[in-house]
This record gives C-alpha cells, structure tokens and sequence, in this order.
C-alpha cells in the first residue's frame, strides 16, 4: 500500500531554522514499523532526515516521538494502527536539536533529582538475597517496566506548561523505590515529592497513561504516590 | 576544536558490562564512561529470560553441574578454567545485583525465582534443573536500570551520545579513544591509562537478527585496525526462536516454562533431536533441528518457519507426557494468567508484531541471529591479549560480549550472557583501575585524530556514491545465505569474495548529510565499515575451520574433529588480508566426548 508520510523537520545548521515538513508517498506493508518507513526514507531517499533508534522492538526508549499527533515509540506503531496518513513530530517540551532528536538532558537531570537508586545499605548476614514476598515484589512491579522514552512526561499537558514540574517519568521511577519492601527512603522521596513540582502538580489529565508503550498505570502510580503522602508513608 | 580530556580509566559502551566495569573501576580511579547511545538505550536490556547461577532456590542444583553444562554446551571450545571462575562466581553476582536492587521475581518464600533454561540440567539425572535467575522477561532490561541506578548512587561520570570511532596506542600500549560527540560533531580525544571496551556484538552482519541496530561490532573492528587479533569470530549464535521475518527474539524461557516447538505435522520434533532434554537442548542444536524441518519440508504450510507453542493445554500436555513436576512433586500444571505474569513482554511483542495472542495461538518462528561468542581475546582479569601466547596488551581492557574469554566457546548457554557480563565487567573495571594506580599516562602522540578523521573524511568528500544501505543489504544477505546455520566450503569461499568486493565499493561510499549535527547519515556509515570488517573476518575464520563444532556447522564436515580442531582461532586484519592463528583451548577436568543432549 501507498503510504503519505509528513515529516517535521528542523536543523538551524542546515538552515532550516524554522519548523517545516517534508512529504513523502512511501510503498509499505501494513505490519511495517513507523521505523522501518522513516529507515527506508533515510536510506533510499533523504539520508538527512535524524531520528534515534536502537533496538526497534520497545524495549530500549530511544525513538519516542509525536505520531499523528500521539506520542509513540516509531519501532512499536504499526502502518495498520496509525493509517496511511502519517505525520511524524518531535516529541513537546524539551527543546528540539535536529528533526526528531530532542535534548533529553532535562528529561535524566529530573529521574535523577528523585534518587533512583534502592536505598537500603543492610546485607543479609549469609550475603545471600534479601526476601521479599512475590506479593511485595508484585506491589512496584508495574513501574519496574519504566524505559525512560519519556513518552509519558512529553504528553503531559502540566510538563508543557510548568518547567518546575518533575514529570510523569520521574514518579513512576520514584514509585517503583518507593513501594518496594526493600527500600528504607520512602519518606525522604515522598517528601520531594510532596513539594513544589511533585505529585501533586499532577492534574490527572491520563495523557501519560495512554501515552506508555510498555503500558504502565502511570496516572494510577502517581495517585499512589499523592495517596502515600497524604497518609503519611508507605506499609509493605 | 578538537578537545582534550584526561581520565585513569575510559570505559567504552555503558550496557551490563561498561557499567558493572563503571562501577568497580571508579572505587579505585578516576573513571569515565563513554556510549553512543544514552545508557539505558543500551543491548543488555533486550536480554529476556535470566542470568544463570547454581543457587538451588527450588531443587537442588550445584556450580559445578553448571560448569560442565557450559562446557558441554560450549562443544568444549570453551576454556575451562574460566568457565569454572564464571560459574563459581554466579551466585555471588547474583546476590550483589539483589543488593543493588534487582528486583528479581520471587519464590513463594520470597527468595529469587529460577527457571529452566536450554542445556542447563542437574547432571545426576540428565534432566533440566531450575538454574536461571529473572525478573520475569525483562531481566535483561532490570539488570541494566539497577546497573545505571547504581551509577548515578555512586557519581559515576558519564559522557552520553559520545560514539569512539578509534582506540589510541603508544609503542604497544593503549592510552586512550577518539570519539565524535553526536551534538556537535565534535571530535574528542580521552586521554587515559586503561580502556575497557565494552561495546557489544556485530549481529547487524546477518539479515535475521534479534538485535539492536547499534549492534555493529564496533570494538572488535577498531581493534582490528589497530592491528590486534579477534578470537573465535566463526562461531555465531543462532537463537532458534526469533519471530517470523523481524528476528525479534522470543526468549528460551518460553520453553523453559513448558512451550514447544512444533512442526508442519504437528509434531513436537525436538524429541527426534534431543531425547532426554528434548526442547530444552542448547541453541546450536535447537536452531539447526529447525532448519532441518524445514529443509525436509516440514515447516508450517511447508513454508520457512516453525511453530512455538505456549498455549496452556499445549504446555500441559506435554508436561503431562514428560511427567514434569514441580519441585514438590506435583504435576506441573500452568494457566494462561500464570504464563502471562512470567512472559509478559513475549504476549505484548506478539500481539504488537504479529498480532496474535500467544495463550491462545503458536507463534511463527525461525532462528535469528543473536550472539558472537568470539570477540577481543582476554583473560580471565578481562586483559586483552595480542597474540596466541596470550601476551597482554598493557592498559587494554574488554569485557562482555565484545570479548572472547573464552567463556562461551563454539555456543553459548542461555543466561552465561547476562552472566558473562556482570562476572568480567566486574573483574576488568577492578584491574583497570588497579593497572591506573601503578601506570603512569603514557603521551598520545601528535594528532592523535589522524586516523578518524581520515576515515570521516573520506566519507564526506564523496558524493552520488554507493549507498550505505545497498551494500548493507548485499552484506546481509549473502552474510545470511553462506555464513549462517549451515555453511560449506563452497558458500564460505563466495562470502569471503564478497565481502572483499563490498569492502572495495565501500571505499566509494557516500552520504547525504554533511553536516556536523547528529550526523547519523554519517556514522551509519562509518558503522557499516565495521560490520564489513567483522563480516570479512568472520568468513575467512569460518572458512578455515573444516569441522562442525557448536554454532559452526558445516554440511561437508558434518564431524566436530577435536584431534586437529580443539583449538581456537585468530584472526589478524591486514588491508583486504586476514591471518589466521591457533591457539590451544584450556582443558582443565572435563575431557572433549559427544555431545548429547
């Protein structure tokens, strides 16, 4: 099938200085990746056009960007979900550097403000692994799956608008420490978040949800995380 | 303006083995760690199905069964002494990934869930045993977040989309990398006392691949040109079950938890193939027992692929036939929701790509390629060696899959990788900054750029071309047809051809961006020059091997022959040339006998 591909384009280098796109009518097949289209334009036809891509099946996070208008990974939409007509954007709110690449730095300078890391410096005295139940491990196990695309904070309409604001990404992060049984920093997190730029800046607009290509509760993860604070802590 | 930075220890690639390096190395030096790709974007978190290690969490299992498991799976290519350290030291890595934070799926009594896994048995009764740590089928993905979380815990320094296109020496001796920083094009040189690299594989040679595309075995032909062997480069994994056309892997745990392949006839042919551990026999043989279905006509609709099927009722009635228990000696009995919450991602790949539901229909799969076992030579101390009296190369590091340890021999275990990884990562990051403390910087030489920039720039002075996807294609293909699952002398002597013609054309290869910004136009380019090395190296190792040994197997010598073979290969790069070498393997308790599965 004939598919009419409309690609945001952007290189002050090269100067295109202004926003504008390019048009190209693409043979595909219905299961083709967005991905493939944008390998096949870049190969056989504009070698200029960049994007980041690395594993092509959803795993990685490296291709997050605006597909009609949704924010997808390229290597996880398929020609037969997003139709014929394709319009392929950057993803909103970091700043754009060359066609589909954005400046991720603010989106990881934010995942690390929430200390991403288990904190627990007690080791098991036969060195052997801590225990946790499979019910305990199950609790954080949804926002285990998190690959940083940035999908779901790019969607975020208060992300847009209030730069103080920590994003989808970095509570889903900071959840899955939170409401892991082995974690002893719950309160010191729910305590950035409960501030300025946290959780509750949040206004449950589900964007972020439907934004996730691994398919987290993020809204849900995040009304966990307002909930914890509310209540005072975390019980495993 | 080229920049110059000075570090003890430069680690090259930021996947398991670049962080776990990262992590060690910067206890003891001032470390940096360099990637092409943000980190989390890294390989290692393709990996699905677990990190092997003899725990006993559910029966009893012991590290020297899982030893001579990777010995036997290796077709005793693998070097013993180093597999008895790798094997020795998995329970150890495994309990400090848990106190990093792992969070490995669980027993009911909230120890860390094992599965079974392809060649792993109890080798009293021969039967699969329960050995592979995951975290349900991500454990690849949660090996690398809790690696980089413990890197941003402990101010590891990072320098993300920095992609090294050379490795700099002096009189023999690495002192640091050359890389372009993707942002600004900007050429970078690091000055330092150790380099690790730890760069991942090449399966990008291949048509068929499970994966990434970064995969494009950039440490092992930087290497090369800096006239340093490669090791073992013929043997390549082909994992049996990638999904129809893409590649996309489906994790061996599949299996492990009960699924089958099945053929056209609807039979469960693995049974004609591997008697005792029937579905569960290591991959060489699993992907070449497909390609023989195939070839007699047994594929589904007689077409070029095979079923695997996890439908519960299928699960069940071969668990049944196999009188499988769980360890209490109950039947084991599994349900679609059961199944669904231990391969979550395997139900969501499928319903993506193929659009099916695996509870309820059997995939279509084929064998894709997946793993290099050869790679850098090293020790076990992750020290790259230069030639087959395994004489160091002072301040050179390489772990991971980029390296030959050799851990893996002519095949590679399910779950040694991610094994692998966190075992010599861990051991080059020490010794690297351990060498840092007793070595000074040695002095880069004047315009240490030269070479990468010769390379670049004889990209960009051309225009109107070959293409970079016209001979990637042409490499893959041919790649594909004549140095895949089976091979001949005939097919092999026409690759090596090919190659050399491709790499002639390369010599003419041009882009359309200019630029200096996110050039990836550009380094796609430079990428494929490596994988055309690799892939020429690659052909005339494979060629030179008249036996079939692990994933090396050759139609015209269908025997392994250990009296003139039980050896492994160098290979040195010299324009168009390639010169082999032998080396012997270590044979420390397990002498070579058939190999059975």
């Amino acid at each position: 099938m004939l598919v009419y591909l409309k690609i945001y384009r952007y290189n002050p280098e090269a100067g295109r200085n202004v926003p504008s796109f390019d048009t190209y009518n693409i043979e595909a097949e219905p299961t083709d990746r967005v991905l493939d289209l944008l390998e096949e334009i870049k190969g056989h036809i504009d070698g200029t056009v960049s994007f980041r891509r690395s594993c092509a099946h959803g795993v990685c996070g490296s291709d997050a960007m605006r597909i009609n208008g949704r924010n997808m990974l390229a290597c996880k939409a398929l020609v037969k979900d997003v139709g014929t007509e394709i319009t392929i954007e950057p993803i909103l709110g970091l700043p754009v550097l060359k066609d589909m690449i954005v400046d991720m730095e603010p989106f990881f300078n934010s995942y690390k403000s929430l200390m991403p890391f288990l904190i627990n410096e007690d080791v098991p005295a036969d060195g052997k692994e801590r225990l946790q139940s499979p019910e305990q491990r199950e609790r954080f196990d949804d926002t285990t799956k998190c690959i940083l695309c940035a999908a779901c904070t790019t969607s975020c309409p208060v992300f847009w608008s209030d730069d103080q604001y920590v994003g989808p990404a970095t509570i889903v992060n900071a959840h899955r420490f939170i409401f892991d049984s082995r974690d002893q920093a719950a309160n010191k997190r729910l305590e950035i978040l409960a501030d300025h730029g946290g959780a509750f800046r949040c206004r449950t607009a589900f964007n972020c949800t439907e934004a996730c290509p691994r398919e987290i509760h993020v809204t849900q993860a995040i009304a966990e995380v307002k909930n914890a604070i509310t209540s005072g802590g975390v019980e495993h | 303006m080229t920049q110059t930075h000075q570090h003890e220890v430069i680690i090259v690639g930021a996947g398991g083995a670049g962080l776990m390096a990262a992590l060690y190395a910067s206890r003891g030096a001032d470390t940096a760690v360099l990637s092409k790709l943000y980190p989390t974007r890294s390989h290692t978190g393709a990996a699905q199905g677990g990190i092997g290690a003899a725990l006993g969490n559910l029966e009893p299992d012991k590290v020297e069964w899982h030893s001579f498991d990777t010995v036997k799976g290796s077709d005793y290519l693998g070097d013993q002494d180093a597999i008895d350290y790798m094997c020795a030291q998995a329970p150890e890595v495994v309990y400090e990934l848990e106190h990093m934070g792992l969070p490995f799926s669980r027993t009911r009594d909230g120890k860390i869930a094992q599965r079974r896994f392809g060649g792993h048995t109890n080798n009293e009764t021969k039967q699969p045993v329960l050995r592979s740590c995951y975290a349900a089928d991500r454990t690849g993905h949660m090996i690398l977040q809790t690696l980089y979380q413990n890197c941003i815990k402990n101010k590891v320094h990072f320098y993300d989309e920095f992609h090294v296109l050379d490795l700099l020496m002096n009189d023999g001796v690495a002192n640091g990398v050359v890389a372009v920083e993707l942002a600004t094009g900007e050429l970078h040189v690091f000055h330092a006392k150790s380099v690790v690299f730890a760069t991942g594989g090449h399966g990008r040679i291949w048509e068929l691949t499970s994966n990434a595309y970064a995969y494009t075995g950039d440490g092992v032909a930087i290497t090369l040109r800096r006239g340093l062997p490669a090791q073992d480069l013929e043997f390549f994994q082909f994992h049996p079950t990638g999904i129809l056309k893409l590649g996309i892997l489906i994790t061996e745990g599949v299996r492990g938890e009960g699924g089958v392949l099945i053929n056209g006839k609807g039979e469960r042919f693995m049974e004609r193939y591997a008697p005792t551990v029937k579905d569960l026999a290591s991959r060489d043989v699993v992907s070449r027992s497909i390609y023989l279905e195939i070839r007699d006509g047994n594929g589904i609709k007689g077409d070029r692929y095979v079923h695997l099927d996890m439908r519960p009722e299928v699960v069940n009635h071969y668990a049944e036939l196999d009188g499988r228990t769980l360890p209490d000696g109950t039947p084991y009995r599994v349900t679609g929701e059961q199944l669904l919450s231990k391969v979550p991602d395997i139900v969501d790949f499928c319903r993506t790509y193929l659009g099916i539901d695996p509870i309820k229909e059997p995939m279509p799969i084929q064998p894709t390629a997946h793993y290099a076992m050869g790679g850098i030579p090293t020790n076990v101390h992750g020290q790259a060696l230069s030639d087959a009296q395994g004489t160091i190369v002072p301040g050179l590091f390489a772990a991971g899959e980029v390296a030959c340890v050799s851990v893996h021999g002519a095949n590679r275990l399910g779950t040694n990788s991610l094994l692998d990884l966190v075992v010599f990562g861990k051991e080059a990051g020490k010794m690297a900054a351990e060498y840092a403390k007793s070595a000074d910087y040695k002095p880069l030489e004047n315009n240490p750029t030269d070479f990468t920039r010769q390379q670049l720039d004889r990209i960009l002075g051309k225009s109107g071309g070959e293409k970079v996807v016209t001979l990637g294609e042409e490499m893959k293909t041919k790649m594909m047809d004549d140095v895949g699952v089976f091979r001949t002398a005939e097919g092999m002597a026409s690759a090596i051809e090919k190659m050399r013609e491709l790499r002639e054309r390369y010599k003419n290869v041009s882009v359309d961006d200019h630029g200096k910004r996110f050039n990836t136009d550009l380094l796609n380019a430079w990428e494929l020059g490596c994988l055309l090395d690799v892939a020429l190296a690659t052909a005339v190792s494979a060629h030179a091997r008249p036996e079939s040994r692990g994933a090396h197997a050759r139609e015209d010598f269908p025997k392994r022959n250990d009296a003139e073979w039980l050896k492994h290969t160098l290979a040195w790069m010299d324009g168009d040339q390639v010169r082999l070498e032998y080396k012997p393997v270590t044979i420390t308790k397990y002498e070579p006998k058939e190999r059975v599965y």
